[in-house]
């Protein structure tokens, strides 16, 4: 990674994130209005921040130095102590600059000594040979076995010490908090022990370790959980707000995450409530394994019908029923007020009077949720499937005919949008199973149903013939951006509220 | 090789004495050993019996722990323990990298496992046994416990 990327991309976030939470009326407006005229405009508006949006910055490794660098050279002018020596007493405080300079003013004897950095009065901290001494790892003895020990008097041969290091160091990625070998012992090998000891093909590890636990250990920096992704993003949300706020943040290598539990976006679902969730469903996964199969009956002539594509209105090729894969409900419903897919109706009380029938009825509650919350979730392949398949399609097409490369862009945007949506939409169910009734509950089922329905308008025009597909690009973009908006808004209102604690999470489900 | 030198010394300390209630069952190579244990004062839990445990080593060893489990036979079941699960895998943070001490050995174990017996009064398996004995595949090593508590 070069150091002008780094810098370009942190430009890019801050700009985003600029704004303040007071102009939260005026981008509400903002989304509301009719906008853009295709995908191109999306990149020319700045955008803006929303209420389920947070502030972060994204940090490349160069960066990440430099900052460290930086808190090292300021307590150091303060405590008089050499950059090194401050350093590791740095990461011995966990990188808490108040607290490390308070007790250094205050005991400065006793700090120096627990990282590791008193003058050695009797020379402790060096190789010797010992007289009567048996390893307690190797079993070795003899005086001229080169030994080692720290103040905590714990004596071991130098091989089995080096060995020791190297396994932390090298499988278990450890480097400013290994402990000494000795039974018990809470002494954390210092850096001085570690330079003596630590062999030479190790060194550049142990470097790069001790500028990890730097991100590790400060509450407001996270790494970026993708694969080989060398950023850190940082964000001010705390632990203690995340009942309240969902924290989804985005790396310059273009990975949606949750900075509160390293998960991928999950908005808008709270991440204890996603936590519970995924514990009910990994509990229950034999109960409900029967849902994601890729087949079922048609409701009117009981002929078998497979799902290929992403879309959830299904049409029997035998008798052109047309139903919703969910509900199983006829579709013409779906599009008028009478659709409730969405919407779990509790049985009425009367019938669910002894213990077996409240079961079964949690039981279908919980089944209706997570029936659609896994149905977004495959949908979503499918989707990507479908995508692919009319990417392939289209390029040989564009070879074959006039098309430009850049007309097919919209079918991208398209494919993107709908597997944002989608992510969102599994977890507005993961979410509503959670939820206690209350008006707000019913606003919140209206913006699901919206963004739901959306959605699959988009992901139907998907299983249009390609030939057909190159005469729809303004139909869908049109339907590209009305997902988006619809997601923006269900986020954006579910996030208020959440804020506001107006809504309730039923105790105990 | 590392392991092989400090294991030859183990089993011939082991050869020629035992504590107490261990036995040395099977060594016949440096990668993997049994041991017998029993406890030693009436507790009624385990009143008679006796339970067999299995080392496995690895070339790090003892920088890196042994794998430790019970295994079940005819005359050797696997011991109620809060800690200890139908499959015989046992959740004692001391056989963990991060409670693992390269001072610890064989003998240490067999010890530490004996009066971790020797002091329990429940007659129960760990929450979750059930569940955790049908399902789990991992090697012992690479499940992550929550230590029910480490006092144990
Ligand atoms: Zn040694
Ligand atoms: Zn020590
Ligand atoms: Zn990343
Ligand atoms: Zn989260």
């Amino acid at each position: 990674m070069d150091s002008d990327d780094e810098i370009n991309s942190v430009q890019s976030s801050e700009d985003d994130f600029m704004d303040d939470e007071d102009s939260l009326g005026e981008d509400f407006d903002a989304v509301e209005e009719p906008d853009d005229f295709g995908f191109s405009q999306d990149k020319d508006i700045k955008p803006r921040k929303q209420a389920y949006e947070v502030d972060f910055k994204v940090w490349g490794p160069g960066q990440i130095q430099d900052q460290q660098d930086k808190q090292v050279e300021e307590v150091s002018a303060v405590i008089g102590q050499p950059t090194e020596s401050t350093a590791i007493l740095l990461r011995h405080a966990r990188w808490n600059k108040e607290r490390l300079i308070e007790s250094y003013m205050d005991k400065r004897d006793e700090v120096l000594e627990s990282s590791g950095l008193s003058e050695d009065k009797e020379g402790s901290a060096s190789i010797t040979k010992a007289d009567d001494f048996m390893c307690d790892i190797c079993c070795e003895d003899g005086k001229d076995l080169d030994t080692f020990a720290m103040k905590c008097g714990h004596r071991f041969c130098v091989n089995c010490y080096r060995t020791y290091l190297a396994s932390k160091i090298r499988d278990e990625g450890e480097a400013a908090r290994i402990k000494c070998p000795g039974e018990g012992c809470e002494r954390i090998v210092d850096s001085k022990s570690l330079k003596l000891l630590v062999t030479e093909d190790l060194k550049d590890r142990y470097h790069e370790l001790l500028t990890r636990t730097y991100v590790d250990d400060m509450n407001n920096l996270k790494w970026c959980p993708a694969p080989d992704c060398t950023y850190a993003v940082e964000c001010g949300v705390k632990q203690k707000d995340l009942t309240k706020i969902v924290p989804t943040v985005t790396c310059s290598c273009g990975h949606h995450f949750c900075f509160g539990c390293s998960l991928n976006d999950h908005q808008p679902a709270p991440c204890m409530l996603v936590k519970k969730w995924m514990k009910k469903c990994e509990d229950d996964s034999e109960t409900a394994n029967w849902i994601s199969a890729n087949t079922k009956e048609c409701p009117k002539c009981h002929s078998t019908i497979e799902k290929n594509g992403g879309c959830n209105h299904m049409t029997c090729r035998k008798c052109r029923h047309e139903f919703c894969w969910m509900c199983m409900g006829v579709w013409s419903e779906h599009g008028t007020s009478w659709y409730n897919c969405n919407r779990y109706e509790e049985k009425s009380g009367s019938d669910a009077r002894d213990a077996q029938a409240k079961s079964r009825q949690s039981l279908e509650r919980y089944l209706h949720y997570y029936n659609r919350y896994a149905n977004h979730e495959q949908s979503a392949k499918l989707d990507k499937d479908i995508y692919l398949k009319t990417e392939k399609k289209m390029t040989q097409l564009q070879s074959s005919s006039n098309m430009s490369w850049i007309e097919v862009q919209f079918l991208q945007e398209a494919s993107q949008a709908l597997q944002q949506c989608r992510q969102t939409l599994k977890w507005t169910y993961a979410f509503a199973y959670y939820l206690a009734r209350n008006n707000l509950t019913e606003i919140f089922e209206d913006n699901q149903k919206d963004l739901e329905m959306a959605v699959e308008n988009l992901s139907e025009m998907f299983e249009k013939s390609t030939d057909q597909l190159a005469g729809l690009k303004v139909e869908m973009l049109d339907k590209t951006s009305y997902c988006k908006r619809r997601r923006i808004i269900l986020l954006n209102d579910t996030a208020e509220n959440l804020k506001s604690g107006m809504i309730l999470i039923i105790p105990n489900s | 090789m590392f392991a092989s030198k400090r294991l030859g010394k183990e089993l011939s300390k082991l050869q020629s004495s035992t504590p107490p209630g261990i036995t040395l069952v099977k060594a016949d190579d440096f990668e993997e050993w049994e041991m017998d244990i029993r406890v030693l004062d009436s507790n009624p839990i385990y009143n008679g019996q006796t339970f067999r445990l299995k080392f496995r080593f690895t070339p790090s060893y003892p920088i890196e722990p042994p794998e430790v489990v019970f295994v079940k036979s005819d005359t050797r079941p696997i011991p109620m323990h809060p800690h200890i699960y139908t499959n015989g895998i046992i959740c004692l943070d001391l056989l963990d990298r991060q409670g693992w001490s390269p001072v610890h050995n064989v003998e240490s174990v067999c010890i530490s496992l004996q009066s971790m017996l020797t002091s329990n009064t429940k007659n129960e398996r760990p929450p979750g046994d059930e569940d955790f004995s049908r399902r789990n595949r991992l090697r012992p090593r690479d499940v992550n416990f929550l230590f029910h508590d480490n006092t144990v």
